[in-house]
């Protein structure tokens, strides 16, 4: 039976409290006010839609990198390149291989559930297992109602046709037109229309006929869902359209607003991740996906579904969770302020391609390298070991680096170096199967960093390439995710 | 072991800028008033010098490439000029090659000149550069404070000393540079400052905060060297000569190999151990009469006391704040107010050092003079704390 084998999921660390969005902009927009409740997710300024897929995907692995991975789907709307595949990028990150079709997905809310049935259905013809990830970091406009409703976020399945911990019983799929909000091709932001339309036209209308379709083909009824996954910013508009549709009350889903806000095309997966980390085994999941029409897939979960206990998935990271509480920062971060960076931040960023191709493993994997003859770890990896009492010469295997511990030996706070947010913390880290480093950290407080500590390792954005439109992307330093 | 430059060459004469913010000077101005101070001191002619080498480090902002920028400003008759770069180091370097070019017998009279011009690069601190295509994709952000910092916390846990009494020991040292700095006419920054001032300056790196780091300024310094045999039939006595230079350079070990606990310099060790053993001194602490070190932050000079074997390890910060190293202490070090008061045109540092050390073995350092100095030690460290180039020179009385 083909199905979810694995599930991860990734919500940054800094949470907005939407009273400070408020307390900013209420000032122009006094219907901003109605939604001082609660607050949403904010990438840190080197995240983006790719380093979020990249770390949900992670989770999702828990350390495995399986051999038989045949496909690797990347589904966002704010994919950082338009022409250069991302999800490849993802593959390297992840160390993959090369083997395999990968594909990103994209132009639609409704791409992670749309590209979600695609990558099943591909599973199950080919064998083997695929990745299907999402991420998305969305942008709005300063005062706009977008900004108190949208928030960071990814998540990341392994799909396969055994040991699934939610087999895919079937779905319907609905296609219309129907615009509530539009991006352009060279526009910023979204464009929304009235949201009373949008619900009594749209989600009343549209996701019923996608939900009774997916009944009709599974030949499961309503009343049997446990849990109904749909997003949507309109208030209780789960419950409304689940009560239409005949299911249960109690099975739709919080859709995380209070917490983090909607991730975009990734919030579908993100919520389903949510939910399976709290579905009991033998459980029916309607997961809804919106935009363009409707997509409805339904799952059972099985006795497996324990076997994911160790992953963070969205509790996880919605534990790990630092108040931001500065809106300038929010507005720095996310492009929205002309900030000057000062005479440090002005140098020519430019990447060479030629030197990231034949340094793609080292600089977009973090594959280090270790010598046969003496069995020193070392980063970058060389051709002649630096250890001073082997110096072999051409004896070093690739090794992967990413998901080892990395201790502090010594650390600072640099206030002189170009930071986005400063002060800058880096500093030397002793990876524990050997090798080290001087390491750019991320993630960190002042105040909260300490020689010894055990540091993780996560794929960033090291510099924004601005003039070119390249982000250039590096591993840095982070603390451990607290476990929920 | 090589028979080593042990008085193989003298110092003719020395010349050194007024260091500072010389905002109505080219790199032109500053390099001919040290080439003229020391021409006259050498009491030669431009047209007796056979071969110059010309330290500048950070060309894209400053005079250009090559040796033309320095044949041009000193109208050299068609000579050899070759430039030289080795990061913080350029300045020693300039000096080793034409000490090198007299020893082989190449040349009868050598010139070396360094010079830097950062006030026109508009920043505070060096400027911000790139390390080539793949360095700039895999090395992590920072300032140069902010790797040096990190001497700091690995030296405190190395050693058991709590971070407010480091904080305090290299605040001294800032204290103590800036004292002698005070009596310098040629330092850029000639004012007495109290240890609290230095405590509570705003943090620049941590634990560095703003009189934790040398100064940035303009400057230039040269050096004209010769045999003794030369100097001698030239009329010159009480010659000063070359007895020691060593220069050692990370191969990547502590950056990329366990073995390093990032609270010393490996390279500073192996070039002061070598330079001992050119120099002939087998007791550092009592026979070296005072020493330049580079102290682009206090913290440096306070680890380098110990690499250079002057401190025992783990206790240059007793030193320090026992007075050691003050002007009147047992080894006085910086004592014409280090990088600290000089600020840092990276060319010319490693000269300025040798001017000092040549100026006081010659008594000639007024208000600064120390009573019978025998040898005066430079000390250079360019690049990071975990990859750098370490410079080692020795200087003395000629038969000392």
């Amino acid at each position: 039976m083909v199905g979810i084998k694995a599930y991860g999921g990734y919500v940054p660390r800094r949470r907005l409290p939407r009273s400070v969005i408020v307390e900013a902009n209420g000032w122009f927009n006094s219907g901003l006010k109605g939604y001082s409740k609660g607050e949403r997710s904010m990438c840190n300024w080197d995240e983006d839609a790719l380093t979020m897929a990249v770390e949900a995907s992670r989770d999702c692995l828990d350390q495995s990198r399986p051999d038989d991975i045949k496909a690797i789907y990347l589904a966002s709307t704010t994919l950082p390149f338009t022409d250069r595949q991302n999800s490849g990028i993802l593959g390297t990150a992840l160390n993959l291989g090369q083997n395999m079709m990968t594909m990103d997905i994209t132009s639609s809310q409704r791409a992670g559930t749309s590209g979600l049935i695609n990558a099943l259905n591909v599973a199950k013809g080919m064998g083997g297992s695929a990745l299907f990830a999402a991420g998305e970091h969305r942008r709005s406009q300063t005062a706009n109602n977008n900004e108190l409703m949208y928030g960071d976020g990814g998540a990341a399945l392994l799909l396969g046709n055994d040991d699934v911990v939610a087999e895919y019983i079937g779905a319907g799929q609905i296609a219309v037109d129907f615009v509530d909000h539009y991006r352009g091709q060279n526009a910023d932001f979204d464009y929304n229309w009235e949201e009373r339309w949008i619900r009594d036209e749209g989600f009343m209308k549209i996701v019923p006929d996608a939900v009774q379709a997916a009944l009709d083909n599974t030949g499961i009824a309503a009343d049997e869902i446990d849990h109904f996954v749909m997003p949507g910013t309109i208030r209780n508009i789960a419950a409304m359209v689940g009560k239409r549709c005949g299911i249960k009350g109690e099975a739709a889903r919080d859709n995380l607003h209070g917490v983090m806000g909607e991730a975009g095309t990734a919030h579908s997966l993100v919520m389903l991740v949510d939910c399976l980390q709290d579905a009991k085994p033998g459980e029916l999941v309607m997961l809804i996906g919106w935009g363009q029409g409707c997509d409805a897939l339904i799952f059972r979960t099985t006795d497996k579904l324990p076997t994911m206990a160790n992953r963070k998935g969205i509790k996880g990271h919605l534990a790990h969770r630092k108040e931001e509480t500065n809106y300038n920062k929010f507005l720095a971060f996310n492009g929205l302020v002309l900030q000057d960076g000062g005479l440090r931040s002005e140098t020519d960023k430019q990447t060479a391609l030629t030197t990231l191709y034949r340094n793609k493993e080292m600089v977009i994997g973090f594959v280090g390298g270790k010598c046969e003859q003496c069995g020193t770890v070392q980063f970058p990896k060389s051709r002649i070991c630096v250890n001073p009492n082997c110096g072999a010469i051409n004896t070093q295997e690739d090794h992967k680096m990413a998901e080892t511990t990395a201790q502090i030996q010594s650390w600072t706070a640099d206030n002189l170096t170009y930071a986005p947010d400063p002060p800058h913390h880096f500093g030397m880290v002793n990876f524990s199967e050997g090798g080290r480093m001087m390491a750019d950290f991320t993630d960190v407080d002042e105040g909260g960093v300490a020689v010894g500590d055990e540091f993780r390792m996560v794929f960033r954005i090291k510099a924004a390439d601005e003039k070119r439109g390249f982000n250039k992307y590096f591993w840095k330093a982070a603390p451990k995710i607290q476990a929920s | 072991m090589a028979s080593g430059i042990k008085d193989k060459v003298a110092i003719l004469g020395m010349g050194c800028s007024k260091f500072g913010e010389r905002w109505d000077c080219d790199a032109e101005d500053l390099i001919v008033e040290a080439y003229q101070e020391a021409i006259v001191d050498a009491g030669i002619q431009t047209s007796q010098i056979d071969a110059a080498w010309f330290a500048t480090a950070i060309e894209e902002v400053h005079v250009g490439k090559s040796g033309v920028p320095l044949s041009v400003a000193l109208r050299l008759p068609n000579i050899p000029v070759t430039r030289v770069e080795n990061f913080c180091a350029s300045g020693t370097e300039a000096f080793r090659g034409a000490v090198y070019a007299v020893a082989s017998g190449a040349a009868d009279i050598a010139l070396a000149v360094g010079v830097e011009k950062l006030k026109d690069t508009g920043y505070g601190g060096l400027p911000q550069r790139g390390a080539g295509p793949l360095n700039d994709m895999i090395r992590n952000n920072g300032s140069a404070p902010g790797g040096f910092a990190q001497l700091a916390t690995a030296y405190s846990q190395k050693h058991g000393v709590d971070m407010e009494t480091v904080k305090k020991a290299i605040g001294a040292i800032s204290v103590k540079s800036h004292a002698n700095g005070a009596k310098n006419p040629k330092a850029h920054l000639q004012k007495a400052v109290s240890l609290e001032t230095v405590l509570n300056a705003p943090m620049i790196a941590a634990p560095l905060g703003l009189f934790d780091c040398c100064g940035v300024s303009d400057g230039s310094a040269a050096a004209i060297v010769t045999t003794p045999e030369i100097a001698k039939s030239m009329g010159k006595h009480d010659l000063i000569t070359v007895k020691a230079l060593q220069l050692a350079v990370s191969n990547g070990q502590e950056s990329g190999h366990n073995s390093w606990d990032g609270s010393y310099f490996l390279t500073t060790r192996k070039a002061a151990e070598r330079a001992y053993k050119e120099a002939g001194i087998e007791k550092p602490r009592e026979q070296i009469s005072m020493f330049e070190c580079h102290d682009c932050f206090s913290i440096t000079e306070m680890v380098t006391m110990e690499d250079l074997y002057i401190s025992n390890e783990g206790e240059a910060w007793r030193d320090v704040l026992d007075g050691f190293y003050n002007a009147d202490g047992q080894v006085p070090c910086q004592i014409d107010g280090g990088l600290k008061c000089f600020g840092h045109p990276i060319g010319a540092s490693g000269l300025r050092m040798l001017y000092e050390m040549y100026f006081q073995l010659t008594g000639r350092a007024g208000e600064r003079q120390l009573k019978d100095p025998v040898f005066g030690m430079t000390h250079n460290l360019g690049g990071q704390p975990h990859q750098n180039v370490s410079s080692v020179a020795i200087i003395g009385h000629q038969g000392a």
